[in-house]
């Protein structure tokens, strides 16, 4: 043979990038490690959070003031269709799969995912689906059809650059690396349990990554069959899309949206499985109603099905049609409040501890409720045609996203980063972060819904001096910055923690489930020796507790604040053999200090 | 990686695929109803042609079923013999496809002629391709047994460990946490506490029964294509 190729082997879970270690890049490109696979996932999103959000900002000082020439039209629409798929599919995401990765096999007692090589396969079509969406930048105009990229608008006498091809490679390519990795954890999940965790022992953030992954493997299909169909009318002229020539528009809007509106279940369900976590530990209470929360996901899901074409109530349907959609959309509303009602049922009576976490937690009930509150009068279809295109859409779907997703994976970023890094994130510092977050996202957004139903249409680059028009968007814009602001003092944070932040124990929140059972934080490559079976729903919990006082007492509400002395049920035969041994040996004594 | 997980990880698979063929198959029917259908493209199939073919590629799940049975038996002649039967099946289908192809776009339906021929090469060509991606992985499965790797071990009670991965999965590689070695001695160390640890180890770790998951999926998609495309336009009047 040739010259061979040492690819190096990862030491640590978390490798050093520095230039003293020669092969420190190398060892994250080769990694298939689920922990490290993790954590790439998880700075993919927020790469393009930060490229996501400047796209926004942009845009929003361009609607500062009325007629402004700041941006040109054609790159306005390039930015907004640019800023929508960008935070759906490079930053919701990979940050979803980033944490599930990570935490699915610690949650489950496992030590990797079922196919380790599959998990690195599907992180880098993920990413090399986002550069190849941004290639287009460089390569003749990015994609300008919005991020639903309506037929016949996507079409090539249209829309005639490269753009809507690279828009569709794109996602193509980050689609499949989404669907194996769903396949992957399903089959982790079915398999890979610890002894003694049926599947109704499940902790919620598995069980609703679990349901999720069911729903993402139903609807990416139907994208990814519109996207191929649209490159064979771009590439080789077919007609599918093009009414002029016998096709049909209307087939890629019942396509896209039997996806999209799946689609926006499959992000907004994990942050419920992070916030039902988060809801746990901070209250420390056992969460209210589990089955139902567990079985609110999968009446989420099967529904998610049923109402595509809410999203099409503006094309003219027949009222049997409409009703039909609308009276299915309302429908959802019901799942989604049982899980409402549990959280705060779980809060109730319970000790709660205000971390940075559990604020994020308890701000999404309050926005996600109203982005709730809102969707449900978009399911009255007249309602929904004075509305449709208008702020009002922009403000429903932002509260729903940033007020749901963002903020769930905020309250699992402030969480797991003590887990994922072995440091605290400061919490002082985090509560600046988060009043500036939630002041600017609600001083963005809340007025947004009367620009809406005043009138303003959305996607368009400018508008005139309408009355109150210019004010409500100036008020916009300026809180637009406090949140761009926000998530610059997040990374600021971060970068603070990873070099000099307080070192966390293993488990530095008292928490319930497996994955602060590791002996260190961050875990060693292999993340356990030795589980005892699990016998409750607190896994973690209920062996702290047969620890201490030799009995397992699994069903305990009110628990004791501080942890016992030594958590560690199983002695853990072997010595450590992780470079990064556990930095605090009273882990305990942080408690004090963050919650 | 034992067998049943991969039986998962097919299925999973197959779910997903399921629902492809699905927004294909609606597209096609939701675009017969539209406007630049012309009910005369169909009258160009050939249904006695392709329904011979039809035939053969329900054939070949049948003797991919008598070459598992085979290899159950631990008989890998027959494994060998109804494998290479198998694949010539799915051969001539593929060759079948492309005839009529080739005599479509001579009459000039194409891609670009009419939705009728976009959303017919579509459907028909994800499904081809799927035979052709099936017929290569028959093919390595094929290659794998006459190269031994399906052949029983001699002697039943210690099986070499290349021949038997899943008896003797070394345990750096057990992917899921050992339980308690001294307090609690269970036999599922390797892959959680409900895996099929009692089935028997396979030679070839189930490989073929993952695949033959795909390939029936395969067949059954065809059926429902072959009923949609050629049998139903018989008997309406689209």
């Amino acid at each position: 043979m040739g010259t061979t190729i040492k690819i190096p082997e990862p030491a640590s879970p978390f490798p050093g990038l520095g230039v003293e270690n020669a092969q420190g890049l190398l060892q994250w490109i080769s990694a298939v490690d689920h922990k490290i696979i993790g954590i790439m996932y998880l700075v993919t999103s927020v790469v393009f959070i930060v490229l996501g959000g400047v796209l926004a900002l942009l845009m929003r000082i361009q609607l500062a003031v009325p007629m402004n020439h700041f941006l040109h039209p054609e790159a306005f629409n390039q930015f907004f269709t640019m800023h929508g798929t960008t935070m759906i599919f490079f930053v919701a995401m990979p940050a979803i799969f980033g944490y599930a990765v990570y935490f699915i096999p610690l949650m489950i007692g496992a030590n990797e995912m079922a196919f380790p090589r599959l998990n690195a396969f599907g992180f880098w079509m993920t990413l090399f689906g986002g550069l190849l969406l941004y290639f287009s930048f460089v390569a003749g105009g990015a994609p300008d059809a919005g991020w639903f990229n309506y037929a016949p608008l996507n079409e090539k006498n249209y829309s005639f650059n490269h753009g809507i091809d690279y828009f569709s490679m794109g996602l193509l390519v980050s689609g499949i690396g989404s669907v194996v990795t769903s396949v992957n954890i399903i089959v982790t999940v079915l398999h890979y349990r610890i002894r003694g965790m049926a599947l109704n022992k499940l902790p919620l953030f598995v069980w609703m990554i679990f349901v999720n992954s069911f729903l993402l493997l139903a609807a990416f299909p139907a994208l990814n069959a519109a996207l191929a169909m649209l490159l064979l009318d771009r590439e080789l002229n077919a007609h599918f899309f093009n009414t002029a020539n016998g096709g049909s528009a209307l087939l890629w809007q019942h396509l896209f949206w039997i996806f999209g509106h799946p689609e926006v279940y499959i992000v907004i369900l994990p942050a419920f499985g992070i916030f039902s976590e988060v809801f746990q530990v901070f209250s420390r209470k056992a969460i209210f109603g589990y089955a139902f929360v567990a079985a609110s996901s999968v009446a989420i899901a099967l529904l998610s099905f049923g109402v595509w074409a809410h999203h099409m109530f503006a094309v003219g349907f027949s009222n049997t049609v409409n009703s039909f959609f609308g009276a299915s959309s309302m429908l959802i509303a019901i799942p989604t409040g049982v899980k409402i009602f549990n959280w705060i049922a779980t809060m109730w009576g319970g000790k709660i501890h205000f971390t940075v976490s559990m604020l994020f937690a308890i701000s999404f009930l309050i926005e996600f409720t109203i982005g709730g509150l809102t969707g449900v009068a978009f399911a009255m279809y007249p309602i929904d045609w004075q509305l449709t295109d208008t702020y009002y859409v922009v403000a429903h779907f932002h509260y729903v996203f940033i007020g749901g997703v963002v903020t769930g994976l905020l309250a699992g970023l402030f969480y797991w980063f003590p887990k994922i890094t072995g440091k605290h994130l400061d919490e002082k510092a985090g509560r600046w972060f988060f009043w500036l977050f939630v002041i600017g996202f609600n001083g963005t957004f809340l007025i947004q819904h009367v620009l809406g139903m005043i009138g303003m249409p959305r996607r368009v680059y400018t508008y005139p001096n309408l009355p109150w028009y210019e004010v409500l968007n100036f008020i916009s814009t300026v809180f637009s910055f406090v949140m761009g602001l926000s998530i610059l003092l997040l990374v600021f944070i971060m970068r603070k923690a990873m070099r000099h932040g307080a070192p966390a124990g293993p488990d530095p929140w008292n928490a319930y489930t497996l994955e602060w059972a590791t002996r260190t934080s961050p875990p060693p490559l292999k993340n356990f020796d030795d589980l005892p079976a699990v016998t409750g729903r607190r896994a973690w919990w209920d062996m702290k507790q047969s620890a201490t006082t030799g009995t397992s007492q699994q069903a305990s509400a009110d628990a004791p604040q501080q942890p016992p002395t030594n958590p560690q049920p199983p002695t853990n035969p072997q010595p450590p053999t992780d470079p990064h041994p556990p930095t605090d040996p009273h882990p305990q004594n942080k408690n004090n200090d963050t919650i | 990686m034992t067998q049943s997980e991969n039986r998962t990880m097919m299925q999973a698979v197959v779910y997903t695929e399921a629902f492809f063929f699905l927004c294909l198959i609606m597209s096609y029917i939701y675009l017969a109803y539209s406007t630049g259908f012309e009910p005369h493209d169909l009258s160009r199939l050939d249904i006695g042609t392709s329904g011979i073919n039809t035939a053969l590629l329900i054939l070949s799940s049948f003797t991919l079923h008598l070459a598992e049975r085979g290899y159950g038996r631990g008989n890998t002649r027959a494994l060998k013999a109804w494998l290479i039967i198998t694949l010539i099946l799915g051969a001539i289908f593929l060759i079948g496809q492309g005839r009529e192809y080739v005599k479509l776009i001579q009459d000039k339906i194409t891609l670009e002629s009419s939705v009728f021929g976009a959303s017919f090469f579509t459907l028909t060509g994800f499904h081809g391709l799927h035979v052709f991606i099936g017929l290569v992985i028959l093919s390595i499965m094929l290659t794998l047994a006459f190269l031994g790797d399906f052949n029983r071990p001699v002697a039943t009670a210690t099986a070499p460990a290349d021949t038997a991965p899943t008896a003797t999965a070394p345990a750096d590689t057990a992917p899921a946490a050992q339980p308690a070695g001294s307090e609690s001695p269970g036999p599922s160390a390797s892959a959680g506490w409900q895996t099929d640890s009692a089935s028997p180890a396979q030679p070839g770790g189930g490989a073929l029964g993952t695949v033959a998951i795909y390939w029936h999926f395969v067949d059954i998609v065809w059926i429902v294509v072959f009923t949609v495309v050629y049998v139903l336009p018989q008997f309406t009047n689209i």
